[in-house]
């Protein structure tokens, strides 16, 4: 009656707009992914064909692709653990009793998350340039030799890694804080009665009623890392000799610089369904580790 | 004359500022949609470049506003590596610019889009633009089907840079001329357990081995187009050549990002010979020492049997379809064709000029390093016309790098090379024997 | 280990990190005052020689940095406004509001948040091709009009508003709109003004949206025009840095103001129900 229908005009322009401009395009894109969608078809849309699964198909026979998801995996696997354990570390010391002056280091340590990537990382690029950068100059002093870090295929996309974890861990050391200040007080006196040792306190208090905090903070990172793709747009243009192509970077590169949207979808959809099956695992493992603890 | 352009651009200016200003307070979807697009100076003529030229050619205009006060150029410069994205998506949303530089390996996918404007009738009207004064393949890189759809602006071949030096120690009096020499002095010039090499070919640049491929007598697609040609006996000879100079340790197989600085190594004698561009004259001297600029020189390629090819690489000019000041357009691509003009841009920048009488000028006439690029130009193979091409030539790339490692034989690369080349150019095949549909625009 | 070194280690570690925070922006900072090719030297600066403004100058009168800013600025209002008030309207309504289907209708939208944004980017761009949006302010806003993230901020926040208000106002005889106008929104302002911050600094932190949509120079937001830049003049590192900052200082002193709201907010959103 009249109330539904005053509830349906508070939601229509927000519904609207998510299903014109996420929704439609999503199914879309799926759609897309099975066309042979080109610069041909850009010209003349009578070019497109139906190609089924044939570009998932080429795709997983094209080396790039799977160099490609193996830089992702890479900066997913040693990004998230770097930036969830240094975003616990920091939360930890900011949640100690001893630390003086909590709120300027809460600020000094978020800052980096407000800034944009972009800047950030053409300040990077020329902290780490081979001869002039800061940390090369630094390293020399401890006698270590000018490292090539965004030139070397070895070392482009560590550096990466170490900028990704420098730009965001503010952001879940203050989730972390919140959780931390969370634990009654009383549980780490009742074991410190008991004489356990801080890593014991760490080990059988802290981490066990962070646990569900951990879960969703790990879930958020993996989903976030995945989407890599401004960080080696700005500091390597996905090289040297594509050690930075990330499967985004790929999509981009696909669909917008070489027009092949129906191959660049197909990309798009890969990812969105690794992104599901890993989260979807560290569901699944975390619930068979409650069952295994209880 | 100059009050006319500062009144003609600085008020409207203004004028967007307030619009800008009206839409923000607006805040409101059908007014942003409104303000979407900039008004349109009438004179206002908007010209993207590529790259480094852009600088250069802003030097270039106040002259040619001076010329055609009515006309103002507005330059938007587009980075090398952002450049084809930006031009797609720009046909894409229907915001191309009135002209642009257009590499011409880049031509055939902008008039397979039918983006950009035949130029036949103003070149028939021009007194300035005049065909035969072109070298004769940096001009057909610009014909597709027939039709012609840019004016060539600069050329970029490649040649070899050599030391002449090392060449005379080792006892050769003069470049060599055709692959058997060529061969004999790399191999002279080669001590790999000294760190020596006759010549550095970076093993991910397509470029080398595409210019010796262009030496092939067989074309490189077949059909129209429609098929690889590697399984050629000419490519398959290139190929051989290419490979064997890795296998003997007359190249160092390394990639360009592991080969660092080549100009300083150069210089040290690392590598006797260079394959590259006109960019490394300038490079060349000022990066290395006074006292070494006598010893390097440059030559154009050793073919199979003589003074052989290169590639027809470089810029054009060209105008889109969708121009609404077309005139404008080809009234400054005619005075960026000029010979001074093209001179001075060459003193800018070392572009090379793709016209004869722009030779003429003093700074390219009189450099003997300059004139081995003159003589190429008379020697050069335009690429195949084909929108796939580059994504072929890395293909192309890839699969000589596995060669080179040792993983292909040299029938089994071609072979390769060619399957996925016809798997590139399926789409164009089906086109082509669809041509109803590729023609319903 | 005793109270006095656990002390001077926990301080000493949080100062060693608030360094290596920080250090990049004053170091921004500091590089752009200096005199173009002065950082290129060894050792490398901390300071400028003799602070120039030429950097700045050079970035807004040659470089169209102004414009740049404009657009963002533009750009980041048009979108903090619009998608606000959507948001405020969709989330009130889901906490609030008796519909058929309305827990269902949630989840979905929830569930839609899986789904990673990039996959409808490339139909969004030939979506906006066809309406003509591409290459346009409109472009860049439009698709952020409404966002899950928002509604659900807001549909958590307004739960909290007792209904007993709300009947009230109705049995007085008030419409639904001045409900929502003069009772409903004054007590959802503290969400307000965290979406809002929220809201721009992810619209002016964009960059591969914007990227993608906008082809022209004169359309480009700061991200953009810097990326841009960098890459042209990728040598010049104080005219880069004297950009950065430009792009930077604007949200870095947007969050010091308002620094709780946006911590608040943080929380309240992470705490996925």
């Amino acid at each position: 009656m009249n109330r539904q229908r005053v509830a349906w005009l508070f939601l229509a322009p927000a519904l609207i707009v998510l299903g014109l401009f996420f929704l439609l395009p999503v199914i879309a894109a799926l759609a897309l992914s099975l066309t042979d969608y080109d610069i041909y078809a850009l010209a003349n849309i009578h070019n497109l064909r139906f190609v089924a699964l044939s570009n998932y198909w080429l795709l997983l026979q094209r080396p790039l692709f799977w160099s490609a998801l193996g830089h992702t995996v890479y900066f997913v696997a040693i990004g998230v653990p770097l930036s969830m354990g240094t975003s616990l570390g920091a939360a930890m010391l900011l949640n100690s009793p001893l630390a003086k002056m909590k709120p300027f280091f809460r600020t000094a340590l978020f800052a980096p998350v407000v800034t944009t990537v972009v800047a950030m990382a053409v300040i990077w690029r020329y902290l780490f340039n081979t001869k002039y950068g800061m940390a090369n100059y630094v390293l020399g002093h401890f006698g270590v030799h000018p490292v090539d870090w965004l030139g070397d295929p070895h070392w482009a996309m560590p550096t990466i890694i170490l900028f990704a974890v420098w730009k965001n861990f503010g952001y879940n050391m203050i989730i972390f804080l919140a959780g931390l200040q969370a634990i009654p007080i009383d549980l780490y006196e009742a074991a410190r009665i008991d004489g356990a040792s801080a890593w014991q306190q760490f080990r059988h208090i802290t981490l066990p009623m962070l646990g569900p905090t951990l879960l969703m903070v790990s879930i958020l990172t993996v989903s976030g890392y995945f989407q890599l793709f401004a960080e080696p747009y700005v500091m390597t243009e996905g090289g040297p000799l594509q050690s930075t192509t990330s499967v985004l970077y790929l999509m981009y590169e696909e669909g917008f610089k070489w027009w092949n949207l129906g191959s660049a979808s197909a990309v798009a959809f890969l990812l969105f369904v690794m992104m599901f099956a890993v989260t979807a695992l560290m569901l699944r493992l975390s619930k068979r580790g409650e069952g295994a603890d209880a | 004359m100059n009050r006319h352009r500062l009144s003609g651009t600085l008020p409207k200016r203004s004028v967007f500022r307030v619009l800008l200003a009206v839409c923000v307070l607006a805040g409101n979807s059908i007014v942003l949609g409104s303000c979407a697009k900039a008004p349109a100076d009438d004179h206002q003529l908007i010209l993207w470049t590529i790259g480094r030229e852009g600088e250069a050619i802003i030097k270039l205009l106040p002259d040619f506003e001076r010329l055609h006060p009515d006309i103002h150029v507005k330059v938007q410069q587009l980075p090398l590596t952002a450049a084809h994205q930006k031009l797609l998506t720009a046909f894409a949303g229907n915001s191309t610019p009135d002209l642009t530089q257009l590499g011409n390996t880049w031509l055939p996918e902008m008039v397979a889009l039918n983006a950009l404007e035949p130029l036949q009738s103003q070149v028939d009207h021009s007194g300035v633009v005049k065909r035969d004064d072109y070298f004769p393949s940096i001009w057909s890189t610009n014909i597709i089907d027939g039709t012609l759809y840019g004016v060539p602006w600069y050329v970029d071949t490649r040649i070899l840079f050599y030391r002449t030096d090392l060449l005379k120690q080792a006892g050769f009096d003069k470049p060599p001329q055709d692959w058997v020499q060529w061969r004999t002095m790399l191999g002279a010039l080669s001590n790999p357990t000294q760190h020596r090499y006759g010549i550095l070919l970076p093993t991910n640049e397509y470029e080398p081995l595409m210019a010796l491929a262009l030496q092939s007598p067989e074309p490189l697609l077949r059909d129209g187009g429609r098929y690889g040609n590697f399984e050629s006996a000419g490519f398959k000879r290139v190929l051989t050549f290419y490979v064997d100079t890795f296998k003997l340790h007359q190249a160092p197989a390394i990639t360009n990002v592991e080969a660092g600085n080549p100009w300083s190594e150069f210089g040290r004698g690392v590598y006797a010979f260079y394959l590259s561009g006109p960019w490394n004259m300038g490079e060349f001297r000022s990066r290395l020492p006074a006292a070494e600029q006598g010893d390097w020189s440059t030559m154009p390629l050793p073919g199979e049997n003589g003074p052989g090819a290169s590639v027809a690489g470089g810029s054009s000019l060209v105008i889109f379809r969708t121009s609404t000041h077309k005139q404008a357009a080809w009234t400054l691509i005619e005075y960026l064709s000029q010979p001074t003009v093209q001179q001075r841009l060459y003193d800018l920048l070392g572009d090379m000029p793709p016209r004869r009488s722009s030779w003429e000028g003093a700074s390219l006439r009189d450099d003997p390093k300059a004139q081995a690029f003159r003589e190429q130009m008379e020697r050069m193979k335009p690429t195949p016309p084909v929108p796939e091409w580059e994504r072929i030539a890395t293909e192309m790339q890839l699969v000589a790098a596995q060669a080179i490692a040792g993983e292909l034989t040299i029938d089994q690369a071609t072979a390769k090379l060619d399957q996925r080349a016809d798997t590139i150019l399926e789409k164009r095949r089906w086109m082509l024997d669809h041509p109803q549909r590729s023609d319903a625009r | 280990m005793s109270p006095r070194m656990a002390k001077a280690l926990i301080n000493g570690l949080l100062i060693g990190g608030a360094v290596i925070a920080l250090f990049p922006l004053l170091w921004m900072l500091s590089v752009s005052f200096m005199q173009p090719g002065e950082a290129s030297s060894l050792p490398p600066p901390l300071l400028p020689a003799h602070a120039t403004l030429g950097n700045y100058r050079e970035l807004f009168v040659h470089a169209g940095m102004g414009t740049y800013l404009l657009n963002s600025l533009l750009v980041s209002t048009g979108i903090t406004v619009l998608s606000l008030t959507f948001n405020l309207m969709a989330g009130y309504a889901f906490a609030k509001l008796h519909f058929a289907g309305r827990e269902r209708l949630f989840q979905g939208l929830i569930g839609a948040l899986v789904i990673p944004a990039q996959v409808a980017m490339l139909p969004l761009f030939l979506l906006l091709k066809y309406i003509g949006l591409v290459n346009s302010y409109a472009g860049v806003i439009v698709p952020g009009m409404a966002t899950v993230f928002g509604i659900f901020l807001v549909r958590q926040y307004a739960r909290g508003i007792p209904d007993e208000l709300m009947e009230a106002a109705r049995i007085d005889g008030a419409g639904e709109w001045r409900i929502f106008l003069q009772i409903v929104m004054p007590l959802l302002k503290p969400i307000m003004v965290t979406l809002a911050i929220f809201s721009f600094l992810a619209a002016w932190n964009d960059f591969m949206w914007p990227l993608i949509v906008l082809t022209g120079q004169e359309h480009y937001t700061l991200p953009i025009g810097l990326a841009s830049l960098a890459r042209e003049h990728s040598q010049d590192s104080e005219l880069m840095m004297a950009g950065s900052v430009v792009t930077v200082l604007p949200v870095l002193v947007l969050f010091l103001a308002m620094q709780r709201y946006y911590l608040e907010g943080l929380l309240l959103g992470s705490v996925k129900g």
